[in-house]
């Protein structure tokens, strides 16, 4: 409480807007409901690690032991491999499912449907025992009434198609679906103000979906894609009900191999857990990239977050503090 | 920009032919039988107030608006449909794109593509419809970044310029197709005040440069100074229409001298 002698003329003002004014003293409202909470949430964490910690049948050990495995190790590329192979069709398949259904060619646009109404319609695990069939139906009948299914077909031996390829199939065509309204709510989102002008300025419609909108339309796209791609990591582990040596099902193999079950699931549980944390991350940053010339200032990373959290801190108490010296 | 062009008008060759024109969206029509004719060189100005069908009768010219009834032609060639043996056909996607790339539209709310730089924006079409080399291209677009006052803009995105330079850029761009028309969409509603200047004189310096321009506007001042032609559009028709300075300064329609003493 020093300076308040009202000033005239500009240089006066701008001198009195320099300084700043004492900040406000003011008694914070409690939020007892916060404490409580906390108090509980820790209590439950406090259990929940006790019981990880004194329960034997977790039996931490072994989880060690077996956590790098090659058998495990060889698992998660299978997964991995999965899970890339099948959000690449997903992907793809997505975008001209998309560009289909929104096309004014009404035998594009309902076949796109169908495709859309079949493969949502339908349980993704029938689906992959479905394909697993097809395989070893394939020598006598080709042509098996499945969109984009019969070309594969014609191509592909009996043998080449291994319950892998198969998987990638189910998975990613059963994506397809998935992607293609994802992708449709993403080019409805561009405003259509941007074809037009582009229109008028003489581009077709594919030029003008390549280039105008779709690139617009990934800022809408590529959160729920990142989604996407860590639900099919897990989602993946269906292929272990048609014999894919990947994460669930070499887990579960070595489960009647050493009769030993949960600490087999706790192996296949933290790498799952640590993919979708690094995917999760990738789809921040991911995010954050596309977010661009929508928003002049970016949000900020976790990290600056942190640092700012921090910097917060440390201003309010050095408020405080003077405060306490204007006082005395 | 002088009023003694339109006198000389008559002789100019047509530049865009409207005749009898009707159009309605759903049951609302919004065009009821309009006819007019742009000469090359003419500065015509469609105003009057919202709703009176200004604007769609624009978006027409280029066909981004099909019309019920009545023709368009720009530079005796009818828009968006083939006329042979006293039939029409509609055209095809690729005709129609080909007709738009020598008439440019200038839009009231910019519609430039954010995921692209100024310089982005402006070489986009020449480089992907008239398969111009990018250096050319881009040669070009700076020469147009200058006439609009934005040279050193080139790298900047839409949301990093204001408004004003926003509209400026799209001049450009639909400059950058080298059009024989240009069509301006309320190319100044959406500014705020202090850029509309800018933005009228760019397009005042188009007008002196030859450019055929239908303009669609509120700007009274610059329908009288720069405008060749007014047409007062109500209801769906054209009430009055004539030299701009008449037309403003005394019109004789009732209609017209009621909006025209509300906007002043």
């Amino acid at each position: 409480m020093t300076e308040d002698n009202p000033t005239a003329g500009a240089d006066d003002a701008l001198a009195a807007a320099a300084v700043q004014p004492n900040a406000i003293r003011a008694v914070r409202v409690r939020r007892p409901g916060r404490w409580i909470s906390a108090i509980i949430l820790l209590l439950f964490v406090a259990m929940f690690a006790h019981m990880l910690v004194s329960n034997k049948n977790f039996g931490w050990d072994l989880v060690r032991q077996w956590l790098f495995w090659h058998t495990i190790i060889q698992a998660i590329w299978v997964t991995l491999e999965l899970t890339v192979y099948a959000m690449l069709i997903g992907i793809v398949g997505g975008v001209l499912l998309a560009v289909m259904r929104l096309s004014s060619n009404p035998v594009s646009a309902t076949a796109a449907w169908l495709y859309t109404w079949f493969f949502r319609g339908t349980p993704v695990l029938v689906q992959l025992l479905f394909w697993n069939n097809i395989a070893a139906l394939v020598g006598q009948q080709v042509g098996f009434g499945v969109p984009f299914g019969p070309q594969f077909f014609h191509l592909d031996t009996n043998s080449t198609i291994t319950a892998f390829t198969a998987a990638v199939l189910a998975l990613g065509l059963n994506e397809a679906a998935y992607m293609s309204e994802i992708v449709r709510a993403g080019i409805l989102s561009v405003d259509e103000g941007q074809s037009e002008a582009a229109a008028s300025l003489g581009m077709r419609r594919g030029k003008i979906m390549s280039r105008i909108v779709l690139p617009q339309a990934m800022r809408v796209i590529i959160p729920p894609t990142g989604n996407e791609v860590i639900s099919m990591l897990k989602t993946s582990s269906l292929a272990s009900v048609i014999g894919v040596v990947e994460l669930t099902d070499a887990s579960e193999s070595a489960i009647h191999l050493y009769f030993k079950a949960i600490p087999f699931y706790v192996v296949a549980s933290l790498w799952y857990l640590f993919f979708t944390t690094v995917l999760s991350i990738g789809q921040y940053y991911i995010e954050r990239y596309y977010a661009r010339g929508s928003t002049r200032n970016l949000p900020p990373t976790p990290f600056q977050k942190l640092l700012r959290a921090n910097l917060l801190f440390r201003t309010r108490r050095r408020r405080a503090e003077e405060i306490r010296e204007a006082l005395r | 920009m002088t009023a003694d062009l339109i006198p000389d008008a008559p002789s100019n060759a047509v530049a865009v032919e409207i005749d009898k024109v009707y159009k309605s969206f759903g049951r609302l029509p919004v065009l009821r039988g309009v006819s007019m004719t742009v000469r090359e060189g003419e500065v015509a100005c469609l105003i009057g107030p919202s709703g009176s069908g200004k604007s769609t009768l624009l978006r027409c010219v280029n066909h981004l608006e099909k019309v019920d009834a009545g023709r368009i032609s720009v530079h005796d060639r009818l828009v968006g449909y083939h006329h042979k043996n006293d039939r029409l056909y509609e055209m095809h996607d690729r005709d129609v794109a080909k007709q738009r790339r020598t008439i440019g539209m200038v839009f009231q709310r910019f519609n430039l593509f954010p995921h692209m730089t100024a310089l982005e924006n402006i070489i986009e079409a020449p480089v992907q419809v008239l398969g111009k080399s990018k250096a050319v291209a881009v040669a070009e677009a700076r020469e147009h970044l200058e006439k609009v006052g934005l040279s050193d803009k080139a790298g900047s995105y839409p949301t990093q310029l204001s408004g004003g330079q926003q509209q400026r850029v799209a001049i450009a761009r639909a400059l950058a197709m080298q059009p024989a028309l240009m069509l301006f969409d309320e190319p100044t509603s959406a500014l705020d005040p202090e850029l509309v200047g800018d933005v009228l004189a760019v397009m005042r310096q188009l007008a002196e440069s030859g450019m055929t321009m239908i303009v669609v506007t509120h700007e009274m001042g610059f329908a009288r100074d720069v405008g060749d032609t007014v047409a007062f559009m109500d209801g769906g028709i054209i009430v009055e229409h004539g030299d701009a300075r008449q037309v403003i300064a005394e019109p004789q329609h009732a209609r017209t001298q009621a909006f025209l003493a509300k906007v002043r």
